[in-house]
């Protein structure tokens, strides 16, 4: 297999002007997946009964089935039915991106709660307790301890899911979403030309997840100042100090 | 240690019979890729056999030459991958012999000749396109004068094709400036979207349709405008089977002469589409 370099060009070409629909995918789906993943996160700590219930069925359906079947229902099996067809939701669900971007919220959102499940869980309880004392509490507890920290710790994990959900973005041609491995397909599929096809996709998703990867990093780095050793110059000019004015600080 | 010894030297013993055995071509076995799922050429039973015009063809085929067949069923855009990675050694999936193809494998003689159709909703305004009931013959897959009519009649409508078959370019030439064309990965699934109405209109091999139309599911589509014939789709469908494998080959030829000569060919072909199909 010779290195054609003119034909790697023109398909790394075809394949970046595919892109933007798979990053607008992915960033839809993340977006509506989260919304909707904090309030079964909110469900499942409510300590209601029948709240809990759902959301565990909620991620029981969604994390436990594949996303090429939910795809296929959302896309395909709702269209079966006339109600469907002629009902107020269908000019949004004739559209096959918006489909796609259905699919995709739903099924991050499964996997997306018990990441946020995990990560509030393990706040640690001297904080919340803290921050009681303090005077916190509902909304405030909220906004200032509960969702930050909790924000931080789910990071590593959720990374993770960000960068699953840019590859599974992938599916979306199986229900005819232009995409970028979508194009790749089309491409072999007129070429015959599998591998180098594959790379020069392969690549793309590989740049496209390192950003994220990177993205994600730099995120958490600024959320966790206290975890940070302290940089030489701050340990040198507090020895400098005297030490009866250091210990007041 | 010894234990990782005998495990590698077992394994090289299994990759040095793996190697023998591909390396001996002379034919007992062979292994033959469709895609289940396009009837009345192939299909899939319930019981999870393949049935249809070609495995049916096939069994005579392998018959006459004496080889053992064994049918796998995989999709239709991987399959000239699968056969140029040797997971396979023979296409049987309704594949059209075009010039694009031949640089990537080679064909036997055709089993089958066969003219291409829009399809439309019966009860829609589409129904009865210009040409509706007319065979007309085109020599290639560019752009035509003869389509003019029927590219009044789909202007700004939404044309479903599965993807990468002979149809794509001719439809894409003819019809891309006035309608949008959309593609499948089978060919069921653009039947489902044009009876839910997200498109208006599929263009596929005639003699799939007349088995589609037989679906409860289907019921409201029709023909609507000219049955396309000619040099346009190439000489007819035929077996795709590796460049470096001319010898089997010449075992499919010879097979499939003797079966176009006794009429084995045209009696399956009654059997299976309703006409006769022989190139």
């Amino acid at each position: 297999m010779g290195l054609d370099l003119p034909f790697l060009f023109d398909t790394l070409r075809q394949l970046l002007a595919a892109l933007p629909v798979t990053l607008a995918l992915f960033v839809l789906s993340i977006s509506f997946g989260a919304v909707l993943a904090l309030g079964l996160t909110a469900m499942r700590l409510s300590g209601i009964g029948i709240l809990d219930r759902l959301a565990r069925a909620y991620v029981f359906v969604f994390r436990g089935s594949p996303l090429l079947i939910q795809m296929f229902f959302v896309y395909y099996g709702l269209a079966q039915f006339p109600a469907v067809r002629h009902g107020p939701l269908w000019p949004v669900l004739r559209d096959p991106f918006a489909c796609a971007v259905i699919a995709l919220a739903l099924c991050t959102a499964g996997y997306a709660t018990e990441i946020f499940r995990g990560a509030i869980l393990a706040i640690p309880h001297q904080q919340v307790e803290a921050a009681r004392a303090a005077g916190m509490s509902g909304w405030l507890l909220l906004r200032r301890m509960i969702l930050p920290i909790g924000l931080r710790q789910a990071l590593p994990a959720y990374s993770t899911e960000l960068i699953l959900m840019v590859k599974s973005t992938s599916l979306a041609s199986v229900i005819t979403v232009i995409e970028v491995s979508g194009v790749a397909q089309h491409i072999i599929a007129q070429t015959y030309r599998t591998m180098e096809v594959f790379l020069c996709a392969a690549m793309i998703y590989l740049v496209v997840n390192f950003t994220i990867a990177r993205l994600v990093a730099l995120l958490e780095h600024a959320l966790t100042p206290h975890l940070r050793g302290q940089p030489l110059s701050v340990i040198a000019a507090a020895a400098a100090v005297p030490v009866e004015r250091a210990a007041l600080h | 240690m010894r234990k990782l010894a005998w495990t590698t030297l077992t394994m090289l013993a299994i990759l040095g019979g793996a190697t023998l055995q591909a390396g001996a071509k002379d034919w007992k076995v062979v292994t033959i890729a469709t895609e289940g799922a396009y009837e009345p050429w192939n299909l899939t039973k319930p019981d999870g056999t393949i049935d249809g015009y070609e495995p049916e063809l096939l069994r005579n085929l392998c018959g006459r030459m004496k080889l053992e067949c064994k049918i796998v069923t995989q999709d239709w855009d991987g399959m000239i991958p699968a056969l140029q990675a040797g997971k396979i050694d023979v296409i049987m999936d309704a594949l059209s012999i075009t010039d694009e193809r031949k640089k990537a494998i080679d064909f036997t003689l055709p089993y089958a000749s066969t003219p291409g159709v829009f399809v439309s909703d019966k009860t829609g305004p589409l129904a009865k396109a210009p040409g509706s009931g007319t065979t007309i013959k085109l020599a290639n897959d560019g752009p035509t004068p003869s389509m003019d009519d029927l590219r009044k009649a789909f202007k700004g409508k939404t044309i479903g094709l599965q993807t990468a078959t002979v149809y794509e370019p001719f439809v894409v030439n003819n019809f891309k400036d006035e309608a949008t064309i959309k593609e499948y990965k089978t060919a069921a699934e653009h039947d489902i979207d044009l009876v839910t109405g997200r498109i208006d209109l599929t263009f596929d091999d005639a003699t799939y349709f007349t088995a589609a139309f037989a679906k409860p599911d289907n019921k409201d589509m029709t023909y609507t405008g000219p049955q396309i014939g000619g040099a346009v789709w190439g000489p007819g469908e035929a077996f795709g089977i590796r460049k470096e494998d001319g010898d089997l080959i010449g075992l499919f030829n010879a097979a499939l002469t003797e079966a176009t000569k006794d009429g084995t060919v045209r009696t399956l072909s009654l059997k299976w589409f309703k006409l006769d199909v022989t190139p």
